[in-house]
């Protein structure tokens, strides 16, 4: 294990936390004003996914594909809000997880249905494609790279949107008190789906920059979904701070642990010991932070205001 | 459910799934005493999610962990060469509870969105687990080299285990309606129906809700044990979360807090799949409609359609 | 003098920038009905909370009993004697008003972890929750739905359930808020026939309530208590006059 490596990883582990905070974002906000938990946000991941390999196919660039993919997918977020979801916001919890999983279930299949069930592929942009110099010996891909640029930048659009704008003064009061921004005479309906498409759109640009480095398949939403709870779970629900600090988190206790736990534990027991508890440790790493977090603080790291 | 009711629905349920295998024995087609052993093994799990989903109120989104756990308590024993039933059952049932005693410790803490999360995320960490423990097949899964062993009760005779499936799904309904009702089960359901009343007239929730979260496991383990045996093949696939949210589908499909609804929609729901599966391989596009369906227009499931507006007994 | 039956010294809650309990003492004696009143956001149910163990302070102490309870939750309290009712009625809805007041005998009696024997075929439940919802007036409608029973029948069943518990002390928020003038008088009837078998605390707009039924009245103010006495002692006091005509006629509301 050397510095080089570790610095490598680390950045994985950034990028990774990138992802998970672009998807938690949305689920957060949705989660927050509507109070509504939606598990077909992961779709909204794989919409994104294919709709950009799909446009970047027809059209021959990348960046073309993107820019064709995310109004696309805003616009699948909409949809489903307007004709599925919106009924569901004064249901219970329960209703609402079982109405989405059915929602899964109906996208996944109608994927499957128009690309097949196999993994599609998509690669890299060549501007993209080369290797930056982080350090002098220590090589990192642009396109990992320009991940962590894009969702820093995100982050921080979102913090002005929220914290500088009209827009955001509404979200954060409809989170504190809904029933007071529809009597203000605020169209709650149309905030409602602002932020829900804004949510989606979100992502679907989490999908789009998946594209070219994991796999493009059904089902792929659900994998990084799971992971999404946790980091919202750990950050406390409906709080964007909270989004940011438990992806990081989330990303870099994953990533390193993949990569580090089997060295690691080797220097303590017998190598083959460590082979065998190694990734299976790694691969339970999160839970068992977030378990540990929770035993502490029930509520997250961050817990919203004014719900309980 | 009344007592005397849901005595008389157990019975006459009973008695018509005992007649399965002597009529496809009839018809000769074999093939039913598997499909309807499957369907009774998951309304066992169903069953004892609604006992902590439609009892207790907490919305369990990880109870696949348990059939998970019950399956490797099967098929890690038989790896070794242990093979006695009682042994491998036994198992299942302890680790799947304590596993639930664990889960439970934590999660119950929390309420509302974070338990659904927290229960989801433990499950997939057991899915994970599964798929890391290389000597027992990791992702693949490993095929069970022989059914469990109970001296002269032979599973591999198709009518024998499926007698003891059904035997089992009636012994647990009949606990699970006098726990529900016995004084332990009056307090789930006020917790339930009211938590801070419940404390205020000096009940502390959470021990009973533990227990009754960790009966649920327990049972769901045992309906674990009884999938390996029947699959002959365990994957860390047991675990997944779609199976968790298969689960609680049949459990508002059929009606919760009715122990009977659950079975109704185990079976329903596994109809209906075999069903949609034979015209064609893309039947998930019309089941999640369906559900969605059942959700937004049939709150109270089957069991609510067929009983009309009768309130809850209390 | 014998130690109070519940002593509260010091109490302090904050809720962000408001103090909404501020350095309260009090004393209520075993037996007396004492009435706390005060206008709207002066603090009384966050006291409440405090005193059930819903709300923990953040300084002072509150003795029960002999003993200090600060520190224990809510279902402890109740366990020792310390029974409430809530101002937003709070019932098992899905159960019949015979089974809400069984739960509550039940959460006295203890013995919860029993699995097998169902609870409603238990008389020594049933009796004892038959005779507390008999002596409510409830007796007629042991088997409806809890649900469908009428508001103040709600109220009443509130209050049986606190007695089921055997209570020594009875805290009740605001017992005939949002009753019609029948069924007040008749809960303030009954609530008569309780003084000196319970001791109770009672927080209450509704004046004639109070001044009937009270032995001892502190007024609560923007979360101090200004004044403590006798029915008879607070009407005179000119703080309390102040307080009330400045802000909120002392009628009932």
């Amino acid at each position: 294990m050397n510095a080089a490596l570790v610095l490598e990883q680390t950045l994985n582990g950034l990028q990774y936390g990138v992802m998970l905070f672009l998807m938690a974002a949305g689920l957060t906000l949705v989660f927050g004003i509507m109070n509504l938990v939606n598990l077909a946000h992961g779709s909204l991941y794989m919409v994104g996914a294919y709709l950009a390999t799909a446009f970047a196919h027809w059209t021959g660039s990348f960046f073309l594909g993107a820019v064709l993919a995310l109004p696309a997918t805003l616009l699948v977020g909409v949809g489903v809000e307007v004709i599925a979801l919106r009924t569901l916001y004064e249901r219970d919890h329960l209703d609402q997880v079982l109405a989405t999983f059915g929602l899964i279930l109906f996208f996944n299949e109608l994927i499957a249905i128009l690309w097949g069930r196999a993994a599609i592929y998509t690669s890299v942009p060549p501007l993209l494609g080369g290797h930056l110099r982080v350090l002098p010996g220590v090589p990192y891909p642009t396109y990992r790279a320009a991940i962590i640029v894009v969702g820093v930048a995100v982050a921080i659009l979102l913090w002005v949107l929220v914290t500088r704008t009209r827009l955001g003064m509404l979200i954060r009061a409809g989170a504190s008190n809904r029933t007071m921004v529809g009597a203000l005479g605020v169209n709650i309906r149309l905030l409602d789906t602002l932020v829900f498409g804004l949510g989606a759109a979100l992502a679907g640009l989490a999908g789009l920059i998946a594209g070219p480095i994991y796999s493009v398949q059904p089902g792929m939403g659900e994998e990084i979904l799971i992971q999404v709870f946790v980091v919202i779970v750990i950050g406390g629900i409906g709080s964007i701070r909270g989004a940011v600090v438990g992806a990081v988190v989330v990303g870099m206790v994953d990533t390193l642990g993949r990569a580090f736990l089997k060295p690691v534990l080797s220097t303590v027991v017998s190598a083959p010991a460590a082979d065998k508890a190694g990734p299976a440790l790694a691969s339970m790493l999160i839970y068992l932070l977030m378990a540990a977090v929770l035993f502490f603080r029930p509520e997250g790291l961050f817990p919203a205001r004014g719900r309980s | 459910m009344a007592r005397g009711r849901r005595a008389l629905v157990l019975g006459v349920g009973g008695l018509a799934l005992a007649l399965v295998p002597p009529l496809a024995a009839a018809l000769n087609q074999p093939f039913y005493v598997d499909l309807f052993r499957r369907m009774m093994i998951f309304a066992l799990a169903a069953a004892s999610l609604d006992l902590i989903l439609g009892y207790g109120g907490m919305v369990s989104f990880g109870h696949a962990a348990y059939l998970g756990i019950g399956a490797y308590a099967v098929g890690i024993p038989a790896f070794h060469g242990v093979d006695n039933g009682f042994v491998q059952w036994g198992l299942a049932i302890v680790a799947s509870g304590l596993a639930a005693l664990v889960i439970g410790a934590i999660s119950i803490r929390t309420s509302g969105v974070y338990f659904i999360m927290i229960t989801l995320a433990f499950a997939q960490m057991l899915y994970y687990l599964g798929i890391s423990l290389e000597t027992y097949g990791g992702d693949n899964g490993m095929r069970l080299a022989r059914r469990s062993l109970f001296g002269p009760v032979d599973l591999t005779n198709p009518a024998v285990f499926y007698y003891v499936v059904l035997v089992i799904l009636v012994l647990c309904l009949v606990v699970g309606g006098h726990v529900v009702d016995s004084r332990f089960g009056m307090v789930i359901r006020a917790a339930r129906s009211n938590e801070p009343r419940a404390r205020a007239i000096g009940f502390s929730p959470f021990r009973y809700k533990l227990a009754a979260f960790t009966i649920a496991g327990s049972m769901g383990g045992l309906a674990g044990a009884l999938l390996a045996n029947q699959t002959e093949y365990l994957t860390p696939d047991f675990m997944h979360w779609t199976r968790s949210g298969e689960i609680m589908f049949m459990v508002i499909l059929g009606g919760m807090g009715t122990l009977i609804g659950p079975v109704v929609g185990a079976i329903v729901l596994l109809l209906l799949e075999d069903v949609l599966s034979a015209l064609t391989a893309h039947w998930q596009i019309v089941l999640g409609p369906i559900l969605i369906t059942v959700v937004l227009f049939a709150r109270r499931g089957l069991h609510g359609l067929l009983a009309g507006a009768r309130p809850r007994d209390g | 003098m014998a130690e109070p039956l519940l002593a509260i010294r010091g109490l302090r809650k904050r809720f962000g920038g408001l103090l909404a309990t501020d350095q309260v003492d009090l004393n209520v004696v075993e037996g007396e009905t004492y009435a706390i009143i005060g206008p709207n956001g002066a603090g009384k149910t966050t006291l409440i909370g405090q005193l059930a163990g819903e709300l923990r302070p953040d300084a002072g102490a509150i003795r029960f009993a002999g003993r200090d309870v600060t520190r224990l939750d809510a279902p402890r309290r109740c366990r020792l004697g310390l029974a409430r009712s809530f101002q937003i009625t709070s019932i098992f809805p899905d159960f019949s008003a015979l089974a809400n007041v069984a739960l509550a005998v039940q959460a006295h009696a203890g013995g919860s972890f029993r699995f097998w024997r169902p609870a409603a075929g238990e008389r020594s439940l049933t009796e004892p929750a038959r005779a507390v919802l008999d002596s409510v007036g409830l007796g007629g409608r042991a088997d409806v739905l809890a649900a469908n029973l009428a508001h103040g029948e709600q109220r009443q069943l509130e209050i049986a359930m606190a007695l089921a518990t055997k209570p020594r002390l009875l805290l009740l928020d605001e017992p005939v808020a949002g009753m019609g003038l029948d069924e007040s008088q008749r809960m303030v009837r009954f609530l008569g026939t309780l003084k000196g078998h319970v001791t109770i605390v009672l927080v209450e707009h509704d004046m004639d309530a109070v001044f009937t039924l009270a032995d001892r009245i502190s007024v609560m103010v923007y979360g101090k208590i200004i004044a403590t006495g006798t029915p008879r002692e607070v009407r005179g006091n000119p703080d309390v006059r102040r307080a009330y005509l400045g802000e909120e006629v002392p009628s009932p509301c």
